[in-house]
């Protein structure tokens, strides 16, 4: 075991004398943090509605108040009065306005005669955000009108009541787990991957191969400095992390302790994987360039952006097998519910099942001779 | 008894025989050389006995323990400096020596004074704490050589150990080695292409080519074993064309070569082919403009056993390699 600590001390006394790639590791996560979880958290809003008015009632007016409202309240959508439908078209095709709003010549009559009146929502549907940002402001509008003047004491439709868990959870937050696996992964892939196959390439390993020391030893070294390293980042992220995110009460000791112990099994989970997938490498330029590809293949499929249940078939095969799945699922449970152990111990049994073997079979791969 | 003995050992890549049954011994305490040009297959021949590359056929037997059946013990027995430096420059020097110490199990009570001996060896112990990555082309190497005795071993191996060094660093090398084999009961062998370092460090020299041995024995006897002892390079101004002729007929002459009346004498005796050759010139009123008699060197057994210079071998190993070339002496 001892030569299994000279290599973890030279790891880390390496690690300790890199600055660079300490900053490197921990400030993409954060800036993937913090530009992603504004960019897609925010509600849409100003989106540039035109209104054809072609009937000029009263009900027609409504509509067009009820639009008014919306735009000097929630500021979803800017209203812009047109008297051309042909106009207001042109305008959608080149990108000037993002819906029409029609309200046809008959739109009073047909109130009045309760026949049916309809307005019609023309929308440049090629931004699905939009489109559906707008087809639901207007669905809430016409929703308004179509409310009784005066509603019955005793109301005889059935609603729905939606009583929320947790306080509300923004976008930034909900990015949060992803953003600290991510975290974790470019210290294991920087840290571990990429200066393993370099320190190969210009021989470093002959040296350690010409001693007494094991595969194992070898292999156990590495994976454990490498653990070390990426739950620095991974703590150092879910501190500064949960601070620009606005996470409630970050440093609870007891939630700290359940996520630390989280980070080191996510961090011996990952690198296992690195160093089975690297194991046989030699080429330098390899890791770099694979980096991105698993970088892609392993955090979008796992729930870290985006649900999993929105995922096809296929992606969701991925998911299962993928590590970061589990590792997501548990820092969310941790991260925005402050859920115990109990909550994660699956994550957690799959996390250590996929090191054991990952290790096992990187030890098993690993050639003693050059 | 002998510190290494190879037995028929055969290294193939693919179809390519880097090594092709070589067969040596090396007894303890004596400092072996392996010569060669690059792609001899030397540094193949060493990785094997320092059981970085499984033999193809047959083995080796390394400070009592086979490479292939025994390896843990070969490497307990063995200090390695490879070809590369692979020191870690962003540690100390001894922050490299405890790594390697620590990995060789070296007890924590004995770890720092044998440190602090070997520092003083290599004479780097004010140099300890500096970054590798700090220290010239010729300190790394001894750092190098600190680290692969820094578990004391009875047998060290260095491949090519001042190969990018400048000619005085290369010469620190040496005397360091000298001193340290001196100081410990160690056996060293060595792999090299440079004849002078193979000339003045080892007791004695395998000559490997095409990953064969072509020849083994002391530098002395090496250069006693081939046909003339010295050559004679004489500039005779104002001599006749047939001259050339006369000199071919001196005593002990073997072969005379040359142009514009500056002549190379390849002579079994030196010192009476120049008597005869001085003579000669005196009773024909020649002037003789200069004369040097020099000794046979390494560079003529590697020609006379291999069939060509280890100079052309060199640079046919390495053709885009001009710098290289220019810088050896």
């Amino acid at each position: 075991m001892h030569r299994t600590w000279a290599i973890i001390e030279r790891e880390l006394r390496r690690f300790r004398r890199s600055p660079v790639l300490i900053a490197m590791s921990m400030t993409f996560p954060i800036v993937q943090l913090v530009v992603l979880g504004y960019a897609f958290g925010g509600n849409v809003k100003h989106l540039k509605l035109a209104i054809v008015d072609q009937d000029h009632g009263v009900p027609a007016v409504k509509v067009r108040e009820l639009a008014s409202a919306v735009s000097s309240g929630a500021r979803t959508i800017d209203t812009i009065d047109y008297t051309d439908q042909g106009q207001a078209l042109t305008d959608l095709r080149n990108g000037r306005v993002n819906g029409v709003l029609t309200i046809p010549p008959e739109f009073s009559r047909r109130v009045l005669e309760r026949s049916q009146p309809r307005v019609a929502l023309i929308e440049d549907n090629t931004d699905s955000f939009v489109s559906n940002a707008l087809a639901a402001t207007l669905g809430g509008v016409v929703a308004a009108y179509n409310q009784p003047a005066t509603t019955p004491r005793i109301p005889g439709q059935a609603t729905l009541d939606v009583v929320e868990v947790y306080p509300y959870v923004p976008y930034v937050q909900y990015l949060l787990p992803g953003s600290v696996v991510m975290s974790i992964f470019m210290m294991v892939m920087i840290g571990g991957g990429i200066i393993f196959i370099d320190d190969k390439a210009r021989g470093l390993h002959e040296g350690y191969l010409v001693t007494p020391i094991t595969k194992f030893e070898l292999i156990a070294g590495f994976n454990i400095s490498g653990t070390i390293k990426a739950v620095v980042a991974g703590m150092f992220l879910i501190v500064i992390g949960s601070i620009i995110a606005g996470i409630p009460n970050p440093f609870d000791p007891m939630r700290l302790v359940r996520l630390f112990v989280l980070v080191v099994v996510t961090s011996f989970a990952l690198i296992s994987l690195m160093f089975l997938l690297m194991v046989r490498v030699t080429d330098p330029l390899l890791p770099r360039a694979v980096f991105g590809i698993l970088n892609t293949v392993l955090y979008f499929p796992s729930g870290a952006v985006y649900p999993q249940q929105g995922f096809p078939g296929w992606m969701t095969v991925i998911a299962v097998a993928d590590p970061f799945t589990y590792a997501v699922h548990a820092f969310k449970n941790l991260l925005l519910k402050n859920t115990g152990f109990v909550a994660i111990a699956s994550d957690l049994m799959f996390l250590l099942i996929f090191s054991a073997v990952a290790m096992t079979a990187a030890t098993m791969l690993f050639k003693r001779t050059l | 008894m002998n510190a290494i003995e190879v037995l028929s050992i055969v290294k193939k890549f693919g179809d390519f025989t880097a090594v092709n049954g070589i067969s040596f011994a090396v007894e303890g305490g004596e400092i072996f050389g392996l010569l060669g040009p690059n792609g001899a297959g030397k540094s193949t021949l060493i990785r094997m006995m320092v059981t970085l590359l499984p033999p193809t056929a047959g083995t080796a037997v390394v400070n009592g323990f086979d490479i292939v059946k025994h390896a843990d013990g070969v490497r307990k027995s063995i200090g390695v400096i490879p070809q590369a430096m692979t020191s870690d420059l962003e540690l100390s020097v001894e922050e490299n020596l405890i790594i390697f110490a620590k990995l060789y199990g070296v007890p924590r009570a004995k770890r720092e004074t044998l440190i602090d001996n070997l520092l003083a060896a290599v004479e780097l112990t004010e140099w300890r704490h500096a970054q590798v990555k700090n220290l010239s082309g010729g300190m790394r190497r001894r750092v190098e050589i600190a680290r692969g005795l820094v578990h004391e071993p009875r047998i060290f191996f260095l491949d090519e150990p001042t190969s990018g060094l400048d000619p005085v660093s290369r010469v620190a090398v040496w005397e360091m080695l000298q001193k340290i084999k001196a100081e410990r009961d160690l056996t060293i062998l060595i792999t090299t292409h440079y004849m002078d370092e193979a000339d003045k460090l080892c007791d004695r020299i395998a000559i490997v080519d095409h990953g064969e041995l072509k020849a083994l024995d002391s530098p002395l006897k090496l250069k006693a074993s081939i046909p003339g002892k010295n050559i004679l390079e004489v500039s005779l101004p104002s001599a006749p064309p047939e001259w050339r002729d006369r000199l071919q007929q001196l005593p002990y002459v073997q072969r005379v070569s040359g142009e514009d009346n500056i002549f190379r004498i390849s002579s079994t005796n030196g010192p009476e082919t120049t008597l005869a050759l001085m003579e000669m010139a005196k009773s024909a009123g020649v002037t003789v403009q200069s004369l040097s008699v020099e000794s046979t060197t390494l560079d003529d057994v590697f020609v006379h056993y291999t069939g060509r210079a280890l100079r052309d071998a060199l640079q046919e190993a390495n053709p885009l390699d001009r710098g290289f070339m220019m810088r050896r002496p």
